[in-house]
């Protein structure tokens, strides 16, 4: 009898220390949506080479059909709007690049047939950078750009 | 509460869609007071579905602003349709919210 209430009480420790352990994030619950996220991408430190992972090439055809709205002098660098418009016709994916953040992919949206070829944001930027728009479109990837300046860096702190 | 906000509004036949989410999307380059990294914590993924279809999937990094705003344009739905709008970020954390077209 008394060795049962030992086996009980071990068992009531040990569910108590797994609890604790999903408590302190040791065991994390698996992540369903983010299992596709280009973590090297977003991890590269220059454009060319977060195009590279993202795109498989850093060849992009400047486009006169993208059009990039964001402001010419961001006074906070830690709200910038920046919206991406264009044109092109089966448009898979709109990319936001900015050249001088220590990591300058941004943001990307992949965007279903029936999307039209816009998405609105807003980003921080930790100095003045171009803003690159890539937009891949019937397996091609287009480019344009627009220069921003900023007074206020949005990555400090 | 849902961390989300979501408008969306038919124009004939094309559906804006505009989504401001609660988040801190810490970059993990910031230090605090005492001069220690705080560690970041951003969302990474923004799904949008149209009628249970996606219609836009946002991949982000830490350099999106805090609490993002989102916005974007689709064709093929109409008023009273439904949305869907859910988020996940490097910690695992997700969060749904959903709406009706109007």
């Amino acid at each position: 009898m008394k060795s049962k209430r030992r086996l009980f009480l071990k068992g009531a420790t040990s569910a108590g220390l797994i609890g604790v352990a999903v408590g302190a994030g040791l065991l994390k619950p698996v992540r369903v949506l983010a299992a596709a996220w280009p973590k090297t991408a977003f991890d590269a430190d220059t454009t060319a080479a977060a195009m590279t992972e993202m795109f498989g090439s850093t060849e992009a055809a400047e486009s006169g059909d993208i059009k990039v709205k964001a402001p010419d002098i961001a006074e906070n660098g830690a709200v910038v709007p920046v919206t991406v418009e264009t044109g092109l016709s089966s448009v898979e994916s709109i990319s936001i690049i900015t050249e001088n953040n220590p990591a300058p992919l941004s943001a990307s949206f992949n965007l279903a047939s029936n999307a039209e070829g816009y998405v609105s944001t807003r980003l921080k930027m930790g100095k003045s950078s171009k803003v690159v728009a890539l937009v891949k479109a019937d397996g091609k990837l287009y480019s344009a750009s627009k220069e921003v300046k900023v007074t206020i860096g949005g990555c400090g702190g | 509460m849902s961390s989300i906000k979501v408008r969306a509004k038919a124009d004939g036949d094309v559906v804006t869609v505009k989504a401001l989410m609660k988040h801190p999307m810490e970059t993990g380059q910031r230090k605090d007071k005492s001069g220690n990294p705080i560690p970041a914590h951003y969302i990474q993924e923004v799904v949008c579905e149209h009628n249970g279809n996606v219609v836009m999937t946002a991949l982000w990094g830490p350099s999106v602003s805090k609490n993002p705003y989102l916005s974007f344009k689709f064709t093929g739905g109409a008023k009273g349709d439904a949305l869907k709008i859910s988020w996940a970020d490097n910690e695992g954390k997700s969060d749904s919210e959903e709406a009706t077209i109007g």
